[in-house]
């Protein structure tokens, strides 16, 4: 049964130095403050999974928290690059970065493999690119029964994976709605899972739309109103996107970065 | 009204959707593009958007794929790997819309790094995202990219999703299952591929674009086609429809 916790102490148990960490969160829901508590508590040489690796990867990367990124779209929605991504991979500062690189689709597929007890999944894709050379958790696998190749995508298998929903009930219960992303996968293929909610309520109405995760697939969960901010919670609030603007302003300097880092430190 | 060259290549890629039944949307220019499709050539048109959003109809721009009003005003919403494996996968999205930061002569499409080496980039782009598998599943796909030499490249550093990839008989051996690219729209005119060698061909110009200023920003020696024509300039409703939507929403 998932544990109720509070931020610091779910973060200080469930994420270690040197762990395969998932935060995961498709532009809605995105836990955003999790990730930067694992940035306060200065967590090192993780390796980083997210399909969509946005400002608070763009953080935990300036602030030499990983070593890897497994990832397959690595930009600032809408508004252009993300600065310390780029200037870990362009530079190697402030430490170098391994990439490990995907397509959206061969994301998806490899939490699903994971969620599923797979070693593996099978998908059409990656076909006449330049990915499969840089990267070995793509191979090509022959159909058994047509003969046709496909892609086969290594699954993924988080030490921890920490996600954001609306709520969860006293028992540990977690619901989110709205997009759903690849949470639920997320959650399922890791070792470990750390839920941060907007509120705990007595009990879950139903929704026809709703994913729940029951409590007993999750290893804590922990209030966090607010948690995904600037990203949106719907139902709670918006997404902010005059601070995902603003954003690129800080991270596009190592000074200004490097004081945003001191004051929240 | 004198449309800008962002306009005339909007209003361009939006009046080639006329008649399709369903479009898988990028953000930025393509994203524009079909908005001003659903609200004035081809209302019905189903906006599938890669957050899981099918069947969308923002009132406004959204800034990123996964704004809430998408999930809020969508026919359906579903997760990540069912928008991939289920309805992009098979074939069931008749039209991938997609930019690039490079595009070679037979549409390969670039989004991965621009100069140096994978290992250590001059400049890092964000990379795939779901172009790769948009670029092969979709039934066609439609390529905006502002036309200039830095886009319009003789080889493209890496090839983030396959357009007509060496030529001829390519996608086939790939298994590559959709179209691929058969429209590139660019703010001086379009490209479409040839038939038979499936190179890239300049077959319309915007009104009053020379030739040869769509040659001199294009990388390689660009063929035309014999019988060039000239798009329809955009019309007021085209325009005042696209200016509403775009007000207030570029970053």
């Amino acid at each position: 049964m998932a544990e109720l916790v509070d931020l610091a102490g779910g973060i200080a148990e469930l994420v270690r130095d040197g762990d395969t960490v998932a935060l995961e969160g498709f532009t809605h829901l995105i836990p955003s403050a999790a990730a930067l508590e694992v940035l306060r508590q200065r967590r090192r040489d993780l390796t980083l999974v997210r399909m969509t690796p946005d400002l608070v990867h763009d953080q935990l990367i300036g602030a030499g928290c990983a070593r890897r990124l497994v990832f397959s779209w690595g930009g600032n929605p809408g508004v252009g690059s993300l600065h310390r991504l780029r200037d870990a991979v362009e530079n190697g500062w402030p430490a170098p970065l391994e990439i490990e690189e995907h397509s959206h689709a061969g994301m998806a597929n490899r939490y699903v493999a994971g969620a599923s007890g797979l070693p593996f999944a099978v998908l059409r894709g990656y076909q006449g690119t330049g990915l499969g050379a840089h990267t070995d958790t793509v191979a090509t696998v022959t159909c058994p029964f047509t003969g046709e190749n496909l892609a086969a995508v290594a699954a993924l298998r988080p030490d921890v994976t920490v996600i954001h929903a609306q709520r969860a009930d006293r028992r540990g219960n977690v619901q989110l709605w709205g997009l759903v992303g690849v949470q639920k996968e997320a959650v399922l293929a890791a070792t470990r899972s750390l839920v941060t909610v907007e509120e705990i309520v007595d009990e879950l109405e139903p929704r026809p739309d709703a994913v729940v995760l029951p409590s007993w697939v999750v290893t804590a969960v922990a209030v966090v109103p607010g948690g995904a901010r600037p990203s949106y919670a719907q139902g709670y609030y918006e997404r902010d996107n005059d601070a995902y603007r603003a954003w690129d302003a800080v991270s596009r300097s190592r000074e200004r970065f490097t004081d945003w880092l001191a004051e929240v430190s | 009204m004198r449309p800008t060259a962002d306009e005339l290549m909007t209003v361009t890629a939006a009046r080639a959707l006329a008649g399709h039944v369903s479009c898988f949307v990028g953000i930025g220019l393509p994203s524009t593009a079909a908005n001003l499709a659903r609200r004035v050539h081809n209302p019905d048109l189903s906006l599938i958007y890669e957050s899981g959003a099918i069947g969308a109809r923002p009132s406004r721009l959204p800034l990123s794929i996964g704004d809430g009003e998408l999930a809020e005003t969508a026919d359906a919403v579903v997760s990540v790997p069912e928008v991939f494996n289920y309805w992009l996968q098979p074939g069931r999205i008749d039209v991938g819309f997609l930019g690039a930061a490079q595009l070679d002569r037979f549409a390969n499409l670039n989004t991965t790094f621009v100069g140096g080496t994978y290992q250590r980039p001059t400049v890092r782009l964000p990379g795939s995202g779901g172009a790769p598998e948009i670029a092969a599943s979709c039934r066609e796909v439609f390529v905006m990219v502002r036309h200039s030499r830095r886009a319009f490249v003789a080889e493209v550093d890496f090839v983030t999703s396959a357009g007509h990839g060496t030529g001829p008989g390519f996608r086939a051996a790939w298994g590559l299952r959709g179209a691929g690219p058969v429209l590139v729209v660019t703010d001086l005119g379009v490209l479409e591929p040839d038939p038979v060698t499936r190179e890239l061909t300049l077959t319309r110009v915007h009104p009053g674009v020379p030739v040869a200023d769509v040659r001199a920003a294009t990388g390689w020696d660009l063929r035309v086609a014999p019988d060039l024509g000239t798009t329809e300039p955009p019309t007021s409703q085209e325009l005042s429809v696209l200016r509403r939507l775009t007000e207030g929403s570029s970053p």
